[in-house]
């Protein structure tokens, strides 16, 4: 393997997204433009190609790991550049760990850039995952800026995997799609933070099936609507034995843009548990008026609730 | 001195909810507006506030004319308003809440010292939002710190007993008598007669009308009096 130099864009949006600080501490694979800008492994967690020429990496996490941190981020720092990849999570059982998989991307010009990770997590028994993943859109290009994740999730027994999801700006297009399969007593929790403006569009897909008694899965969307922007949001959850299943969408509209939420819940057992919550609304006014009594404007006010709404 | 000089506030379908009210709140005193139900007191506390404007009429701070102003404009002059329904918010934790009526980052002990006197535990608050996991005692008790924490001139506190058990009342009141002796101007909003006798002034608000304001010897036997003869001083104009 021969790396690409990373590009000054590259490195901009890498500090932005996954926390780089002119090196990453711990194994790492940073994709760029859909080249490999450098890539390590330690003796716990070991990064491969995937075979057969296939774009993207598989990594493998040894059974019983402590406290690793992985960071595979990926940036496009030009238009016309669709970069499609496949990264295979490997978890061994009780390991701990934590994947940092941010996305920057960027166009100066009218070229399209995109992102398009597809990732795949196979969590052992009775391990830990947090996966923290920051998108951000970036350039002074008439080119969408557009990233499509996808990510399928089998969860083994006991197992316990925590998504932190964030995009909060310069994202054109974005289209998530989720999927999970958690076996007994495996729990997943998803916290997804997005905000459009202007003409963008976010669709988020969820579908979750808690396949194994006692397994539990906490879907939370909060989201910030501004502009034109669209934004649409899709869970549904399938209990097939006793778990507990819960999603929620709330929402924060303004100005003209469009929220679509649609829960659908299916219990194939009298003792699934599942709830979904979705709430849709402009900021009470009540709440600016009280950040106002406290001397703020009524932007700061505004601002103060949203960034609050999306922490 | 905080002063309303002839102000009336009016409903849009012109039902009148502050009747030509002339009022003089003393400085640094502790003045407990009370009165029945629907009688214009949280309207008064919003009026001065700045929540509401007054159809006519005027309102002055330290004799400055500040009917004008915004809420906003009324905050950074030195104005403080306890909401009656205190505001939930998600994601704004207590501490952010504070710090931002504060307008300052603030230390543990800073934290500790001001959930302290609403009968709060820091530790169990701290990373709490404000919101709708709190309940409604609680989350009064954090819009009371709200006010607190921000140490203004004036501090309006509108029912600050709804909702706070009997032992957290009795911290309550020990604040606002330690606020009193510092000078700070006052104005509460209660029935409570606990809150009514730690009052320098009471001020009787019916109708939308000033019926009796006074000293707390003055004014006490004659609201006492009315209630075991079963009628309010509501009936009674000023000087009646």
């Amino acid at each position: 393997m021969n790396p690409v130099p990373l590009n000054p864009i590259s490195e901009k949006l890498l500090r932005t997204v996954a926390g780089y600080t002119g090196q990453f501490k711990g194994a790492y694979n940073i994709r760029q433009d859909s080249g490999c800008a450098g890539r390590r492994s330690t003796d716990a967690v070991r990064i491969v190609p995937l075979p057969q020429g296939k774009p993207g990496i598989e990594i493998h996490v040894a059974p019983g790991a402590r406290d690793e941190t992985v960071y595979i981020p990926a940036t496009v720092t030009r238009g016309d550049v669709h970069d499609l990849t496949y990264n295979d999570f490997y978890i061994g059982d009780g390991a701990r760990v934590a994947i940092v998989a941010g996305c920057g991307v960027h166009t100066d010009d009218a070229g399209e850039a995109r992102h398009n990770g597809v990732h795949r997590f196979f969590v052992g028994r009775g391990a830990q995952v947090r996966y923290e993943e920051k998108h951000i859109g970036e350039g002074a290009g008439r080119g969408k800026r557009r990233i499509d994740p996808v990510s399928e999730i089998y969860l083994e027994e006991d197992a316990h995997m925590t998504m932190d999801t964030v995009q909060l700006s310069g994202v054109d297009a974005t289209d998530r799609v989720t999927t999970a399969t958690l076996r007994s007593r495996a729990v997943l929790v998803v916290r997804e933070r997005l905000m459009t403006t202007a003409d963008q569009v976010a669709r988020t897909r969820f579908n979750v099936v808690l396949e194994g008694a006692d397994a539990g899965c906490d879907l939370v969307s909060r989201s910030v609507a501004r502009g034109r922007s669209r934004q649409e949001f899709y869970s549904r959850i399938v209990g097939r034995e006793r778990c507990h299943g819960h999603s929620a969408c709330d929402a924060i509209i303004a100005d003209e843009a469009v929220v679509t939420a649609a829960p659908h819940l299916d219990a194939l057992s009298p003792e699934a548990a599942l709830i979904h919550e979705a709430a849709i609304g402009k900021i009470a006014g009540e709440q600016i008026l009280k950040l106002r009594t406290l001397g703020l404007t009524e932007e700061e006010a505004e601002a103060k609730i949203v960034e609050g709404f999306l922490k | 001195m905080l002063e309303l000089r002839n102000v009336t506030w009016s409903l849009p379908d012109g039902e009148v909810i502050i009747d030509d009210l002339t009022l003089s709140i003393p400085e640094g005193r502790l003045s407990v507006v009370t009165g029945p139900n629907g009688g214009g007191k949280t309207t008064l506390a919003k009026l001065i506030a700045g929540l509401v404007k007054p159809t006519s009429g005027q309102i002055l701070l330290g004799g400055r004319d500040i009917t004008e102003l915004d809420v906003t404009q009324r905050a950074r002059l030195g104005i403080s308003y306890g909401f009656q329904t205190p505001v939930r918010f998600k994601g704004l934790t207590v501490q952010g809440l504070l710090e931002t009526a504060a307008g300052r980052a603030l230390s543990f002990e800073e934290m500790c010292e001001l959930t302290g006197k609403v009968g709060l535990c820091t530790m169990d608050y701290i990373d709490r939002d404000v919101d709708a996991s709190l309940s409604g005692g609680e989350i009064k008790r954090v819009e009371i710190a709200s006010v607190l924490a921000r140490g203004t001139q004036v501090s309006i506190f509108d029912e600050p007993e709804a909702g706070i058990d009997l032992w957290s009342f009795n911290g309550l009141v020990d604040v606002f008598s330690a606020l009193k002796q510092r000078g700070m101007t006052m104005v509460i909003i209660s029935h409570q007669q606990r809150l009514l006798d730690i009052a320098d002034e009471i001020i009787v608000i019916s109708s939308g009308q000033l019926r009796v304001q006074g000293a707390h010897d003055r004014v006490m036997p004659g609201l006492l009096a009315g209630e075991i003869a079963g009628h309010c001083p509501a009936g009674r104009k000023v000087g009646a």
